[in-house]
């Protein structure tokens, strides 16, 4: 049980005019090892959920624990749960600051107080990860193109060695191509490492393909929970509140209407085509 | 965390002082300020109050916002007060104590700069509180129209003002992104000596200079693809007109400004020294 959390409320400059209810008692447990997904319109209050799971934003009540211990807990070492839960926000590539990349990597490990070296190791090792061309490790990271600097922006997390990653929107603004990149290597990333993922998006499509489990988030509360099939059986539901469903669900489900027998758990083009292939063998 | 500051302090509500013509709540304002400083009577004073209290009422905005403009001027004040208190003489003497004495002058100026300085700052932050700071560009352009005839850019003036205006919170808001974004890679901002935790502010600034260069350049490029060419013949979507309420507040302010002088100045009533 790495991260859970039990009743989380938030609320946003509580007592102006400003208040807002950001969080509705929030139940949750993120197993480790996971691959989850956060999916929510904006405002949904998806980016405030994720910073709460390594201490950002304080909840204004309820309990959150890391691997069983209490967050909260008077003394509780913030600094250590931010390097084992890393971050990565939206527009991460807006934090770099170094004169290169390769020492803008370098931050995490240097503030988490590693030596020189062993720096320098973690930070090659995050950048291959992350599939950063090593011929740009000495450029200054403003020259570089939107995907590779946030390339180099997760690497920068990546080299802190967390033992759970989160993604806010890795894939905004960038091309198709970039964006279909980025989430490959973050699949792959999962799968080398181990480590707990949790994305967060507001595109069923990119999700879908990925996560082994999708939370909706809807007016700051939990709205759905399961393996990607199960949330998206709720489709009509999700078009209610601003979301949609893959668009194979769609077709599936036209399929069915229309007559072919075909089952509509399919969520991946490939696992709609096999599908298909399927009802018209039998 | 940052967001918490408020610049501008705008207190959303809907109200008639809200839907009031900007230009008329600065001119009113403004008037209000100057009959606090043209007389000095328990009656005109008491004018004052009740003119205010009522302004407030009418304005929907929580008493609570209001007092809190004047935290930043409490020292200003306790320093006025005690000089004026202590230093002015003339009048009777009320209070005789080893080498503390007190007139009655200088109770009398020191309750009365109280009173002024306090008008003062909740009648200016009463504008503040109910006009966006957009609005108040707009009637300050408006009303330094005349300006331009003398070759003062008035309207690129007030495009950078509001401009600036509208960049505070954006900014606000990045840097509290980008502090907790280093936050998240383990940067260390509270402890360490003074060059160390200057040292720690580089993570923070240099994105922050980059994004506003970034924003700056994105928006001269927005306001070039919509031919924007400066204030000359150029129209606008919601210009300033005067309505009903509008004149009603300026004779109501006006017809209280006359009050306050004429009773201020010929009605000869005295509460004890006051």
């Amino acid at each position: 049980m790495a991260i859970e959390l039990k009743h989380i409320n938030y609320i946003y400059s509580p007592g102006t005019a400003y208040e807002k209810h950001a969080l509705k008692d929030i139940n949750l447990v993120i197993p480790d090892g996971q691959f989850m997904g956060i999916i929510g319109h904006t405002g949904s209050g998806k980016s405030t959920l994720i910073q709460h799971f390594n201490g950002l934003i304080r909840a204004t009540s309820g309990e959150l624990n890391y691997n069983g211990e209490n967050i909260y807990a008077d003394g509780y070492n913030m600094k250590q749960l931010r390097s084992q839960v890393g971050l990565v926000f939206q527009y991460p590539e807006h934090q770099l600051f170094e004169v290169d990349v390769f020492t803008d990597v370098c931050f995490g490990p240097k503030n988490q107080g590693l030596s020189k070296e062993e720096c320098e190791k973690r930070a090659r090792e995050a950048l291959e990860l992350v599939g950063f061309p090593e011929k740009y490790y000495r450029q200054s990271p403003f020259e570089l193109s939107g995907g590779q600097k946030r390339r180099a922006a997760i690497a920068g997390v990546l080299a802190m060695q967390p033992q759970v990653l989160i993604l806010d929107e890795p894939t905004a603004g960038l091309d198709p191509k970039g964006r279909d990149e980025i989430l490959d290597q973050i699949a792959h990333l999962h799968e080398r490492t181990g480590m707990t993922v949790i994305l967060v998006s507001h595109s069923m499509e990119d999700i879908a393909k990925y996560v082994d489990r999708i939370l909706v988030m809807n007016h700051g509360e939990k709205m759905l929970e399961g393996i990607p099939k199960e949330v998206f059986a709720y489709y009509r539901e999700l078009e209610q509140v601003g979301l949609a469903a893959p668009q194979v669900t769609y077709i599936m489900h036209d399929l069915k209407e229309e007559g072919l027998t075909v089952n509509t758990d399919a969520t991946t083009i490939e696992e709609a085509a096999e599908e298909i292939m399927r009802s018209f063998h039998d | 965390m940052i967001r918490d500051i408020t610049i501008g302090q705008y207190y959303p509500a809907n109200s008639l002082i809200h839907r009031l013509d900007p230009r008329v709540k600065i001119v009113c304002t403004l008037i209000f300020l100057v009959s606090l400083f043209v007389q000095n009577s328990f009656l005109g004073y008491m004018i004052a109050t009740v003119f205010l209290a009522a302004v407030i009422k009418i304005s929907k905005v929580p008493l609570k916002f209001i007092v809190k403009g004047l935290k930043a001027i409490v020292i200003l004040l306790m320093f006025t007060v005690v000089m004026n208190l202590f230093l002015t003489k003339g009048g009777e003497e009320l209070v005789h104590i080893g080498f503390i004495r007190i007139y009655e002058n200088g109770l009398r100026t020191c309750v009365f700069m109280a009173i002024r300085l306090i008008y003062l700052i909740i009648g200016s932050s009463l504008m503040t509180l109910t006009t966006t700071p957009n609005m108040l560009t707009d009637g300050i352009e408006k009303l330094l129209h005349p300006l331009n005839k003398i070759h003062c850019p008035v309207h690129e003036v007030a495009m950078m003002m509001s401009i600036a205006l509208r960049f505070i919170p954006i900014l606000l808001e990045e840097t509290d992104k980008i502090m907790k974004a280093q936050i998240a890679r383990g940067a260390d901002m509270e402890s360490g000596n003074l060059i160390q935790r200057t040292k720690a502010m580089v993570p923070i600034l240099v994105p922050l200079f980059v994004s506003a260069f970034r924003r700056a350049n994105d928006l001269a490029m927005a306001m070039e693809a919509r031919c924007y060419h400066g204030g000359d013949g150029r129209t606008k979507m919601k210009p300033l007109i005067y309505r009903g309420t509008d004149y009603m507040a300026y004779t109501v302010t006006i017809l209280y400004m006359i009050a306050v002088v004429v009773i201020g100045h010929f009605v000869a009533f005295k509460l004890w020294i006051f």
